[in-house]
């Protein structure tokens, strides 16, 4: 069995981050990463970054995701690539699925002094008849082909969600040339930042608030789509509905952490609708109730990738001062900073909301660890 | 559909293409690419049909977790066509069900 000091389960922002901040100090980190490419969503994020220039705000996605892989080069991390986690053992041990091609796997395993989950979140499906269509698909799987392998799924999309996952995907599907027939959003107001809607509604593209999907129809592939106006209780308002021609349905309705890993790890799990459902609760160094499990980013709760780059390097700082390569009084300033900045991702929308649920988290953690 | 020119990534340069032959009709590909990614460049949208109801299923996730996109690819049922690469002389088939192999795989 391999041995190693520390071991990041996913190779996104918070993964590679946390391996950098640790491999900075002197730690040997191994990141595993089932995809072909590390780099998690962010190659698929064309977009320039939000914040203040201290949390990288000007830079587009995809850049941040090339300078971390490159740091990581830099500072000899060791990336496992198409290599699935299959289980979490007792004695920190993992077992892990190396694809070599289409038929041949190898099992390996590798015991670590620290574990990373940084494993990010999954998208939130919508079921409304005729869901399972061709052509329905998820926002982000929507925004995978057209930014990153440049191939659009479709001509006429009809957007279900106008958060910023939404919007920004609208927007960016137009860029790609699809047309854009509308974008529906149950509550009764626009979910995401008016930068991003503005952009779409100069356009001219309609952003249907108070209104629901009621179905999608079509043989092969989805062809319409019927829209109707949301009562108060959430029912549909009959003689409301508007029938849209579309090829393309895509569901931005937000994200849940992977929390497959963080379950296995025996990791006490807590849920909080701000995060996206379920996650582990965690300390400040972010480690979870498992001894010397760590989580960071979107597996931690649903936000953004600069709040998962800062949760990462908390990690890392944290594992490197475990394992004796930090001193503490360095480390515990290092997260000091790295919390701040956190602190100040969580001032926009929505922050306030966020802010409070991770302090829950933290909260749950001392509740349980003081039994 | 292609993106050839895009405001952001600009123009798709020195493509390399490779053949592949999807439901039994030859087919280019980007070299490279996603199986899925090159079925979609031409419009091919239905990946599988389900084993009970015979219902048509296409990309859901896009990133290898929902297994919506599976194929028979290369005589192997079960393969997620978003994360798996073309290669050359590939063959892709729509799987029935829960597909079935062929040849000595």
């Amino acid at each position: 069995m391999k041995q190693c000091e520390m071991l990041v389960i996913g190779g996104g922002p918070a993964g590679l981050s946390a391996a950098i901040e640790a491999a900075e100090a002197g730690v040997k980190v191994v990141i595993v990463d089932a995809n072909e490419k590390a780099g998690g969503q962010l190659f698929k994020q064309i977009h320039k970054f939000f914040g203040s220039s201290m949390h990288r705000a000007g830079i587009r996605g995809m850049n941040i995701g090339q300078e971390l892989l490159e740091r990581c080069e830099k500072l000899g991390v060791d990336i496992w690539l198409n290599s699935l986690v299959i289980g979490m053992y007792k004695d920190n041990v993992v077992a892990i699925d190396v694809k070599k091609n289409l038929t041949e796997h190898k099992l390996e395993k590798i015991q670590a002094k620290k574990i990373v989950i940084a494993t990010g979140a999954s998208e939130n499906a919508v079921r409304f008849p005729g869901w399972t269509l061709p052509g329905v698909m998820g926002a982000g799987a929507a925004q995978t082909m057209a930014n990153f392998h440049r191939v659009l799924p479709g001509k006429k999309v009809l957007m279900i969600g106008s958060g910023n996952v939404g919007l920004i995907v609208s927007y960016q599907l137009m860029q790609a040339g699809a047309e854009i027939v509308g974008i529906v959003e149950a509550q009764p107001k626009i979910n995401g930042y008016a930068v991003h809607a503005s952009k779409l509604t100069r356009e001219g593209i309609p952003i249907y608030t108070g209104y629901t999907i009621v179905e999608a129809s079509g043989d092969e592939r989805v062809n319409k789509a019927v829209i109707a106006k949301v009562n108060p209780d959430w029912s549909t308002e009959p003689g409301t509905e508007i029938t849209l021609d579309v090829d393309t349905i895509t569901i931005g309705a937000g994200l849940k952490p992977l929390i497959g890993m963080s379950y296995m790890g025996n990791c006490h799990l807590m849920n909080d609708r701000f995060l996206g459902g379920w996650a582990p609760c965690h300390n400040y160094s972010m480690e979870t109730t498992t001894k010397d499990v760590y989580v960071a980013g979107d597996a931690s709760g649903v936000e953004e990738a600069n709040t998962a780059i800062e949760e990462g390097k908390v990690c890392g700082i944290a594992i490197a001062q475990a394992l004796g390569y930090l001193e503490e009084d360095k480390a515990e300033q290092m997260k000091k900073e790295a919390w701040g900045r956190l602190a100040g991702l969580r001032e926009g929308a929505h922050g306030a909301e966020r802010t409070a649920a991770k302090e829950r988290q933290l909260l749950e953690y001392k509740k349980v660890m003081e039994g | 559909m292609r993106v050839v020119s895009h405001p952001v990534l600009g123009e798709m340069q020195n493509i390399e293409w490779v053949n592949i032959i999807v439901n039994g009709k030859p087919m280019k590909a980007k070299k490279g690419e996603m199986i899925l990614a090159a079925l979609l460049a031409e419009g091919i949208i239905v990946n599988r049909y389900t084993a009970k109801k015979h219902e048509p299923r296409g990309i859901f996730c896009g990133i290898g977790q929902c297994t919506d996109c599976m194929m028979v690819v290369n005589g192997i049922p079960g393969v997620r066509t978003c994360i798996t690469p073309v290669e050359e002389g590939m063959t892709v088939d729509v799987q029935d069900g829960l597909g079935s192999w062929r040849g000595d795989k």
